[in-house]
This record gives structure tokens, sequence and C-alpha cells, in this order.
């Protein structure tokens, strides 16, 4: 199917649902008792981390231990990263141990994508800079469909620092791709210029917004964006952009409130909001992890270079 | 290749389930512990077809899951693409029953080899038997079925398939060359 996931943009509406008919599968085996399956028995997944995301990287390690991989973490502080090494050294230090996959989170937009260059391994995108988190909008498609079965139509709005999100670019050119109808929310300063070219609405009133939408996705805040002036202050931030316990009342009965966490209680989310049944927030951490162990089963579950091709055509009529 | 050859017909099919009803019982001593796990897809069918079977004969109802073997299998990474993945849902537990595996055809084994490994991590089970609507020889691995609908000797080179009015529109069993379309991939 693909080798890396770089950019949602590389993926077709039928690839999307692939990947998420598959997580479906994944996701029982996470009800199991015994939570693993064989699937990568004998291959190596790096997780190769230049910014601090605990929450990415325990994902993608269950993801890749569930799947019975060997999971090595690499991250920035006391590696020889932070000796000075450079990516390219790196990667072809993980290339010459034989990794599989690599998963990648980097401050730098495009360093995925130059990677993928360098090794043979597949390369998974876990956040580049402010370009883009695919497997971040993959799970949130799949939270969304466990409530709203089809995204044609679908009604979204992602509020927030859109300007700074790579969750938001992701996010949208996924919903984009899948036929759903984007609405971009925020202060004029944080929402980018170039937002026009996404298929996107923009609009910089979230109450006006609310009652047309099936999903409200708010984003999280930064409060250093406040020193470095896009917002006067976090109190007027919240007080035009937080969902508070009055603006879910301006949400349809069915609308679901999503958020790709840490949040900020009280900033962009009212901690009462964030709690309320129809905030899917904890799913979508629980899906993320059957979102990345139907990623790299996918990724690596396809052809080695040395595949005997006699042997698969052998068993195959019977192992159907 | 003209028409394919056929070895059962859709009467033939049901006297085959009707009679592996009949040897589950007889081999489990009724159906109080028995469970049927069907092997995705269309061992799943069968073990339908089989417990209503064996609710008619016992008027017991035994409960059915369906097992996809995909995650187990031995060959992942030596094809071009990951094998499709199906549903698997056990929805009760197999510890100290006796799970009987439904499966379609019985072949290299490599299916059934995989689904017993997939069982054992839904706990444990008191035995594990194996009912098979064709077995066409060829094992590649020490696997034999306990209850079997009709042994049909093939050819390396043919492949048997199994039609169910469920997914097909029609019960059958036919013997065509390989590398004929398939309906389906084979998962």
């Amino acid at each position: 199917m693909i080798k890396h996931l770089l950019s949602i943009n590389q993926l077709s509406d039928r690839d999307i649902l692939r990947i998420l008919d598959t997580a479906e599968s994944f996701r029982e085996v996470g009800t199991r008792v015994i939570k693993k399956v064989p699937a990568l028995r004998g291959r190596t997944v790096v997780n190769l981390f230049f910014e601090n995301s605990t929450r990415t990287r325990i994902s993608f390690e269950l993801a890749a231990k569930r799947l019975s991989a060997d999971v090595i973490n690499f991250s920035t502080s006391g590696s020889s990263v932070s000796k000075g090494e450079s990516l390219k050294d790196t990667a072809l230090t993980l290339q010459a141990m034989g990794a599989d996959a690599i998963v990648i989170r980097h401050a730098s937009s495009g360093a995925p994508h130059t990677l993928s260059r360098w090794v043979s391994a597949s390369v998974l995108n876990a956040g580049d800079g402010t370009h883009e988190h695919p497997t971040q909008a993959l799970l949130d498609l799949f939270t969304i469909r466990e409530h709203i079965p089809s995204f044609e139509g679908l009604r979204i709005a992602i509020v927030g620092d859109v300007r700074h999100s790579r969750v938001a670019r992701s996010l949208t050119f996924a919903m984009r791709i899948m036929g759903g109808e984007v609405t971009l929310v925020g202060p004029p300063t944080l929402i980018p210029p170039e937002a026009a070219g996404w298929g996107a609405e923009v609009s910089h009133d979230l109450d006006a917004v609310l009652p047309k939408l099936d999903v409200c996705y708010m984003l999280r805040v930064q409060r250093e964006r406040q020193r470095q002036q896009y917002f006067p202050s976090v109190r007027e931030y919240s007080r035009l952009f937080g969902l508070t316990r009055s603006r879910v009342r301006g949400l349809p009965e069915h609308a679901l409130i999503m958020h790709p966490g840490p949040m900020n209680r009280g900033v962009e989310i009212a901690s009462d909001v964030a709690d309320l049944p129809r905030a899917v927030i904890s799913d979508q951490v629980t899906n993320g992890i059957a979102v990345r162990m139907s990623l790299l089963y996918l990724v690596l579950g396809g052809g080695r270079a040395s595949s005997s091709e006699e042997d698969s055509e052998r068993s195959e009529p019977e192992v159907a | 290749m003209g028409e394919p050859a056929r070895l059962l017909d859709s009467g033939e099919i049901r006297r085959a389930v009707t009679r592996i009803a009949h040897e589950i019982l007889e081999r489990n001593k009724g159906a109080a512990r028995v469970v049927l796990v069907g092997i995705a897809a269309r061992g799943d069918d069968l073990a339908r077809r089989l417990a209503t079977e064996i609710a008619r004969i016992e008027d017991h109802q035994v409960p059915v899951g369906v097992l996809d073997i995909t995650f187990y299998r031995d060959d992942i990474g030596m094809r071009a693409e990951a094998p499709e993945v199906h549903e698997t849902r056990i929805p009760f537990d197999i510890t100290g029953r006796r799970v009987v595996l439904v499966d379609d055809v019985l072949f290299t084994g490599r299916t059934i080899r995989a689904a017993l490994d997939a069982l054992v991590d839904f706990g444990r089970p008191q035995a594990i038997q194996l009912a098979v609507l064709v077995d066409r020889g060829h094992r590649e691995l020490p696997i034999r079925a306990d209850f079997v609908g009709k042994n049909v000797p093939t050819r390396m080179d043919e492949d048997v398939r199994v039609l169910l009015r469920e997914v097909d529109g029609e019960d059958g069993v036919v013997v065509v060359e390989k590398g004929e379309t398939r309906e389906r991939e084979p998962a």
C-alpha cells in the first residue's frame, strides 16, 4: 500500500478507509486478555524523537509492542544527537542497525521526508514542525467514525491556534479527502494566510459556527504565543474561543467534542466540558494505539526485498 | 478452463453439515461445553450452520465466534501487500470449553496452525477440535481434522473453492485451475 507515511496528502480516500478498517481489527486485539499478536515478530521499530512527546512516543511504542516488534526509543536528551550528530548520521546509524521502521518527531518541517531519502526503512511522521501530524488525523477520523458513520458532508470546526498546529493541517487535509466540510476558527493572527488554499472555510466567530457542527475540535493553545503577541491575554482568548459549558449548549445534541491533548483545562476547553460524555478525548488516546498498529502493520506487513514468491504462492489458497 | 468440476452440491453440503453436527455431539457427549469458532471468511458461516443444526438436534444453542488469523500468519512480509484483515469476534470465554474450529477447506494446515496460536491467546480450552467441509490433502504440517465433510484428492495446481449462499449467493464446492479470477483476495 504505502512505504512511508509522511503526509496525509499522499493518501487516497481508499487508503484512509483501509487504514481505519484495519485499525478496527486491532482495536479488538486491545480488548483481549493477551493484547498482543505476533504479526511483526522480528521487526525493529525505532522511535526517533527530537522533540519531547511522551504521549505520542508511548502510543507508538505500545502499538509496536502489541505487534510483537522490537522497539528502540531514541530521544535527543542523552543521545549522540545532543553531541552534535546530524540527522543524516543518526539515520545511517539506525539503518546500519537494521531498523525496519523509523517513527520520527522533529521540530523541522520536512525532516521525515528528508530522512526517508536516506534510509531503506519505512518512515512514519509523528509530527514535523508546523507541517503535519498524520497519525493524529487518522486516529481522529477513526474516533469520529465510531459515532458518525460517514464523513461525506460531515461538518467539523477546528478551533484555536491553526497557524502553529500540524494537527490542524493534517486533520483538514484528511477531512477534505474524505468529503467533510472544515471550518477553521480562531483569531485572525492564529489563522495562517495559506489556509484559504486548504479547501476550508475560515471564521473568527466561534458562536456563529457551533450550531451547524458535527464535531468541535479544540486545539491546544500554547501560552508562549501570548508573549509572541498572537493574542492579548489568555483570559481574552478563552472568552472568545474557549469551549465553555454555555457554548456547548450552542452545539447540536449529537456533536462530538475532541482535543488532541494535552489539554489546557480552563483555557481552550472548560474543565467540566472536557469531562462530558460527548467529549471523546480519552477515546482518541485509546484509538491512537489501534490506528498506529494498523499503520505499522500495513507499512511493514508488505513485501520485504528477499521474499520467496514461490512459497507464498503455494500456501495461498489454504490460507484463504 | 470451461465449467469447473463440482465436488459437492447444495444438498450434499447440507447433509455433510448435519452429519458433522451429529459427530460433534457424539464426540463431546452433547453440546453443553461445546463452542464453535469459525475461521473468517466462510468458516464462520459454516460454524453458524453447524450451530443451527446442533440446536435442532439437541435443543441447545452453542456459542459461535469468528476468528481472523491474519496476524498469526507465517508469511507476513513475504508478499507485496500486507494481507487483508477480517473481523475477529469471540464474545465468550473459551477457557475450559471444548472448542471446535471450523473452516471450509483444509489444505497445507498453515491456517490451522495460525488459528491454534490465536485461540490460546483467548484462553485455555479443555480441547480444540477441527471441523472442515473439504479436506483436499497436501499437508505441510502435522495437522488433521476431527470432522470432515468430504475428502477430495487434488493436484497442487488446482484450487478448491467453497461457495456459500451467505456470501456467494449459492452453495457448492468446485475445483478450478489455479490462477483463475477469484472473487476475493485470499486473506
